[in-house]
């Protein structure tokens, strides 16, 4: 069987991983930012698989289990927040949502 | 030599003497206020009368016993620590039998006088708690058997006195006046505090007691030098408390307080305290001769001084506390040659001379409105006769003319000053010239107050009048004590002689006691009596006959009279030297240290917190993503280090 090397999947997860972060960091609506936080996540959950395989242990697949639990649950409340928010504020930029500050 | 320490005999009734006063104050404090004042009146003399009879009582048991025995008490033990056993304990033997008398007898007669005088007093209650509070320190501070309690009695009539002197607070001269008693008498306490430590320090080893018996038998073990010490500050003590040279100048303003206060406090008893101690701790004094002769210098320096002053005052009460100053000081030249007997024989006669004299200016005060300028006086005689005659034997008492009890105890302490070995002539003289002075300023008194005409205005004319039973009878029982109470201790050879001094000569031992000869003697005697006469004369002089004599023989002395007048400027004096740098020195550590460098200290440490905080609050922004950035920053700073440790 003919299959692709690890670091193929690992520099792939790195490029998802640094692209969900820099939309963490730049981009204003919050929509947006959650959704590269799941980005992010999945790129970890690549890496994760990756080495299962490679290592051939089961510790890996059971850990992304986890992760996207947690990540569903994460969505399901994020995104009550972000409505939540939106109502109060009718606003989704976090540029403008800075109450907590000094 | 010392005898009374080992006759002691354990009674069980001592306590009551004071626990009736005691009593009296719980009633007057915590019912008193509720009850009116009729029941004051009858409570508050009422437990001081029960101090006085279970006193009597005591006196006879001490008369019963062979001479040199003591009665004892103990109560509880009090500070036990280490080596110390101080326990609460009362002694009765002559010397204190006689103070109790006194505190409690005349205590007495003033509490009743207080009745009438104090009628019309809205704090009636308080007035009599503290009088009683009083009448348990004095007791407690004649009867302790120890120096550590006597000086709880010696603090706690301090108190009473502040507390009295500033009876009439919402003047605010007064309450400086009992400030000033306060302040002043602790200067002597710190003195008497060293004394005592010293003694404490120096007995010896085995159980230190304090008690009196105990320090006169290891009096001997202290070297002389250290005794001179001891004696010394506890003679500041005695200074601060009885007004003598140099920290008198309480006393005058002490008049601040309601009269009855006068008489009781500043005159009869409280005061007399340094000359009790002193009389107490002989053992002590007779083994420092340097100390006897700056007790008796001081004394006659201070009946000088303050007689001078007297002279030439125009407040009935401050001729009166100037002549209290002048009479404390003759009797620290009674103790101070060692005649101890001679001193506490004037004590008690000056008690009774001079409460009398200080309720008869209070009777005469109530019945002028309050006016206590002699100058607005005059002619009193004809509306308070009886106020009169008691004030006229009280000012034959204490000028010493022959046949009243001042006579017989100033001559007695003349006649030890002139024969003692500590004294002398000279000592002699300066008493002998104190003593014309005293009878000029007290017949001044009298002819100013009494004869004449009347100088007040129309008004206070209109009103004066007699005063009540409750103030007048006490002045009768006093006008026949200051009569009769000298032939308690007349001179040796005389009759039955010196019965008072032969009545103490136990407890004091045999001290340095002078005999001089019969015809020395009389000499002293006639000279005194006729300083005594001259006195009068010249007083008769100015204010009867020439009236106008005094105004120009003030002009005539011009800088001498305007010194003396001014009571030689010795409250400015202080105020220059010890008040105003002592205000200065708190101002600056007030100002500057305690608002420069405590607080600064303190608000610096907050002030430092606050800047730096500000610093770091900025780094809130609020942006969401800023944060981020930091953590990513942070994360990866983290990986980093483990990356290439």
């Amino acid at each position: 069987m003919n299959v692709a090397p690890i670091s193929w999947f690992l520099i792939l997860g790195a490029v998802l991983f640094t692209i969900g972060t820099i939309g963490v960091l730049v981009r204003r609506n919050v929509i947006v930012i959650f959704l590269s936080i799941e980005l992010m996540l999945n790129a970890v959950n690549l890496v994760f698989v990756s080495f299962a395989r490679q290592l051939h242990s089961m510790d890996g697949q059971v850990v992304v289990f986890f992760v996207m639990t947690v990540a569903a649950a994460e969505a399901a409340v994020g995104l009550a927040i972000i409505l939540s928010v939106f109502r109060n504020r009718e606003t989704v930029n976090v540029d403008e949502l800075n109450l907590l500050r000094w | 030599m010392h005898e009374a320490a080992t006759a002691a005999t354990q009674v069980n009734f001592l306590w009551l003497i004071p626990a009736f006063p005691a009593l009296g104050v719980l009633f007057n404090a915590f019912i008193g206020n509720r009850t009116g004042k009729r029941p004051v009146s009858l409570v508050a003399p009422g437990v001081v009368g029960a101090a006085f009879i279970t006193g009597c009582y005591a006196f006879t048991q001490v008369l019963s016993l062979p001479p040199g025995s003591a009665l004892v008490q103990r109560l509880w033990p009090w500070i036990w620590a280490g080596t110390l056993h101080v326990d609460v304990a009362f002694r009765i033997d002559a010397l204190s039998a006689v103070m109790v008398l006194i505190v409690s007898g005349v205590g007495f007669l003033i509490h009743v006088y207080s009745v009438g005088y104090m009628a019309k007093d809205t704090s009636y209650a308080r007035y009599f708690t503290y009088l009683n509070l009083f009448t348990l320190a004095m007791l407690t501070l004649v009867m302790a058997d120890n120096l550590p309690l006597l000086f709880v009695g010696w603090e706690g009539v301090g108190l009473c006195s502040y507390l009295l002197i500033g009876f009439w607070f919402t003047v605010e001269a007064n309450a400086i006046a009992g400030k000033k008693a306060f302040v002043v008498n602790r200067i002597g306490d710190a003195g008497f505090l060293l004394g005592i430590f010293l003694i404490f320090w120096n007995l010896g080893a085995g159980v230190h007691s304090l008690s009196f018996s105990e320090i006169a038998t290891h009096a001997k073990a202290i070297p002389a030098s250290t005794l001179t010490v001891i004696t010394l500050l506890l003679f500041v003590g005695a200074t601060g408390k009885s007004a003598q040279l140099p920290l008198y100048v309480w006393l005058p303003d002490a008049m601040a307080g309601p009269t009855p206060v006068s008489a009781l406090i500043h005159a009869a008893t409280m005061v007399t305290a340094g000359v009790y101690m002193i009389a107490r701790l002989h053992m002590l004094y007779v083994l420092a001769p340097i100390s006897m002769v700056v007790v008796a210098t001081v004394g006659v320096l201070t009946a000088l001084f303050a007689a001078t002053i007297g002279l030439m005052q125009n407040d009935i009460k401050k001729v009166l506390a100037y002549s209290t100053i002048s009479q404390l000081g003759y009797m620290f030249v009674g103790v101070g040659v060692g005649a101890f007997s001679a001193g506490i024989f004037h004590l008690m006669t000056h008690a009774f001379f001079k409460g009398l004299l200080f309720l008869g200016a209070g009777s005469v005060i109530h019945g002028m409105s309050g006016e206590q300028d002699m100058q607005k006086m005059g002619g009193l005689r004809a509306h308070q006769p009886i106020t009169f005659w008691t004030f006229v034997f009280a000012t034959l008492a204490i000028t010493g003319i022959p046949g009243f009890s001042g006579f017989f105890s100033k001559d007695e302490i003349l006649a030890q000053a002139f024969a003692s070995p500590h004294g002398g002539p000279w000592l002699w003289t300066l008493g002998f010239i104190a003593a014309g002075c005293t009878s000029f300023y007290m017949f001044r008194l009298l002819f100013l107050t009494f004869f004449g005409e009347c100088r007040a205005d129309e008004h206070t004319r209109h009103h004066i009048h007699e005063s009540p039973l409750t103030m007048t009878v006490p002045l009768m029982i006093l006008a026949v004590l200051s009569v009769v109470g000298g032939y308690v201790g007349l001179p040796a050879h005389w009759l039955s002689g010196n019965v008072f001094g032969k009545f103490l000569e136990p407890v004091f031992g045999a001290t340095e006691e002078a005999h001089l000869s019969v015809g020395t003697e009389y000499m002293l005697m006639a000279a005194s009596s006729a300083v005594a006469f001259v006195g009068l004369a010249i007083a008769y002089l100015f204010y009867i006959k020439q009236p106008g004599l005094p105004f120009l023989l003030a002009y005539q002395a011009g800088r001498l009279y305007e010194l003396i007048y001014n009571k030689y400027y010795v409250d400015e004096l202080y105020d220059f030297l010890f008040v105003r740098p002592t205000v200065v020195f708190s101002t600056w550590a007030w100002q500057i240290f305690d608002l420069g460098v405590i607080d600064g200290l303190v608000n610096g440490t907050a002030e430092a917190v606050e800047v730096n905080s500000g610093l770091w609050r900025r780094v809130q922004t609020g942006n969401a993503q800023q944060y981020a950035v930091s953590m990513l920053l942070g994360a990866t700073a983290i990986l980093a280090y483990y990356a290439w440790r």
